[in-house]
């Protein structure tokens, strides 16, 4: 990751009718990081995904985008983009082999090296022994896997990706995975990706931003998102089989903690991240053979969902 | 403008009609009906019928022809003149179909938005539409009239007994009258598609192409009007100027982010 920036959104918007599927996205994201763009169906990435390149004009805000205006500048930006849609969006009477090399015309891909560049993407998404059959005849993931390697046939120097990894088996899921961090570690790429799979992002991404109904609700990274909802939401106790009782009954006692057996193991959720001395000090103080404390992290799961009940609290 | 990008986005198109055997197959089964059968049953229609009526049908074009004799009049009349609306209605029917489904088509199935982000600019995207709905439709009118070339003198040749046809008429309709009504048919039928969600709305909306050409073809017959080299060759201006009006609106109303909005 390096320190210039890759895009810049001042008060995107953009309103269909009476909706309102981006509100004033304010957003910076950095050249050559994986970035996370998180949200439920409909939430706005698409809409987003769409300014950003130029597709669709904002009803308000700008945009900066590899240092154009997309609105403006769309043909500029769109020769040094990839997108991968929702769908793959392939031609399916085409073969594999005529969709990317149609693409990469249109992407701008010198004609002599149209062939070697197809050959070489076929190759990596292990498509080459189907090459010359119909996309029709492909399987959902080699469609996915198509779709992808058209979107990086004229080596675009920022990637939006919209679920890359949907319809994909495990062995193809980490090809992608892959890919991400070769394009955005090794080659300074900067990548955009929208996904529910909130593991791939925790895993993949430097940084992560949630929507929520086209508002921004939450910005950072994996790491920031889950401290946000308390580092130590969950402790987990493995003490002597007879002392259970007791820890059951003491962790209850604690202002705000409640505490259930799971897996041979004591869980108390809800004890505040200051509180956990004091906690342990008090159990072994009882004569409770704490043997482990184990503070688990909250995930970016966790932190996503916290937001989300956090929002339906608010309405 | 982006040559290779139109090109590119003309040849996928006319890949995917072409493989598109619902859209590929009455698109040359039509014209083979039409200028081969016309002339079978002309050839065989003075043997069974009675051509009394088609002398007072052949009332308004005595001038045109002057040249013939009673025999070759009914026949020249019926090759000649008959088939002209014909000719037109499959050319505009022709290039219809295949532009209702240039951008309609790709809507539905879902291939539209990876070529909105395709860096091409909006005027090469609608070249590129507009080049792989004429192009074929040129194609099968040009491929059709020389087929007509071919079956017109055949089935006239017992009659005629020399190579008569095309005659100055037929030259103009296909060489001037015919690039301009497919042009017609498609500029105005990718901008209706560029609109429209589905193929199927893209293709009723055509109708409202469709339905002047008819009457054009009708009012011959009535005797209102005769179709001969200097009326088909204003009528082919008029259809080029329409064709040109059309083209600019398109090219200063067509935007991807309208169409984007139809995704």
């Amino acid at each position: 990751m390096n320190s210039e920036i890759a895009f810049v959104t001042d008060g995107l918007t953009r309103h269909f009718g009476d909706v309102v599927a981006v509100d004033h996205l304010t957003l910076e994201v950095r050249a050559g990081e994986v970035f996370g763009f998180l949200g439920h169906n409909g939430a706005g990435k698409t809409t987003t995904v769409r300014m950003l390149n130029g597709v669709l004009a904002p009803t308000s805000g700008t945009a900066q985008v590899l240092g154009l205006a997309p609105t403006e500048q769309g043909p500029a930006l769109r020769r040094r983009t990839g997108v991968l849609t929702e769908t793959p969006s392939l031609d399916e009477r085409l073969t594999g082999r005529e969709n990317l090399e149609i693409y990469a015309t249109l992407y701008g891909v010198p004609r002599r090296e149209i062939a070697a560049r197809v050959g070489e993407l076929m190759e990596l998404f292990q498509l080459d022994d189907r090459a010359d059959e119909k996309a029709a005849d492909y399987s959902k993931g080699m469609k996915q896997r198509l779709a992808l390697a058209r979107a990086l046939i004229h080596r675009p120097q920022l990637l939006f990706l919209d679920e890359p990894t949907s319809g994909l088996d495990p062995v193809a899921t980490r090809l992608v995975h892959d890919m991400i961090t070769h394009l955005s570690h090794d080659e300074d790429r900067t990548v955009f990706l929208c996904t529910h799979n909130l593991d791939e992002a925790q895993k993949l991404c430097d940084r992560v931003a949630v929507l929520e109904h086209g508002k921004l609700v939450a910005l950072g990274t994996p790491e920031e998102l889950a401290s946000k909802i308390g580092r130590s939401q969950r402790l987990e106790f493995q003490v002597a089989s007879a002392d259970e009782e007791t820890v059951l009954r003491l962790l209850a006692e604690a202002p705000g903690v409640s505490a259930h057996r799971e897996d041979g193991t004591i869980v108390a959720a809800g004890a505040e991240w200051e509180a956990i001395p004091g906690l342990v000090a008090s159990l072994a103080s009882s004569g409770v053979r704490i043997y482990r404390v184990a503070p688990q992290e909250a995930s970016l799961e966790e932190a996503y969902f916290a937001l989300q009940s956090e929002k339906e609290e608010m309405s | 403008m982006n040559g290779n990008a139109v090109q590119a986005i003309a040849r996928k198109d006319l890949k995917v009609v072409i493989r598109n055997k619902t859209v590929s197959i009455p698109l040359i089964v039509m014209p083979v009906v039409i200028l081969v059968g016309l002339p079978v049953a002309t050839a065989l229609m003075p043997k069974i019928g009675d051509m009394g009526d088609m002398q007072s049908l052949m009332g308004p074009l005595q001038a045109l022809l002057a040249g013939y004799d009673e025999a070759q009049g009914p026949v020249v009349y019926l090759l000649a003149f008959m088939v002209v609306p014909f000719y037109l209605l499959m050319s505009v029917t022709v290039s219809i179909a295949g532009a209702s489904d240039s951008f309609a088509g790709e809507k539905e199935r879902k291939t539209l938005e990876a070529l909105l982000y395709t860096p091409t600019t909006d005027g090469e995207l609608l070249l590129g539409k507009l080049l792989s709905a004429w192009l074929p439709s040129l194609g099968i009118a040009w491929g059709g009239f020389l087929l007509y070339i071919v079956t017109a003198n055949l089935a006239a040749w017992p009659v005629m007994g020399r190579l008569w046809f095309p005659t100055t008429m037929w030259l103009v309709l296909a060489l001037w009258v015919a690039p301009a009504v497919t042009g017609l048919g498609v500029v105005a039928m990718v901008l209706i598609s560029s609109r429209a969600r589905t193929f199927q709305a893209a293709y009723s909306l055509g109708a409202m192409v469709i339905v002047p050409i008819l009457l054009l073809g009708v009012l011959p017959l009535s005797g209102v009007m005769a179709f001969s080299a200097w009326v088909l060759a204003l009528l082919g201006l008029l259809f080029w100027a329409i064709d040109a009006v059309l083209l600019w609106l398109g090219w200063h109303s067509f935007r991807r982010t309208k169409l984007a909005l139809e995704m």
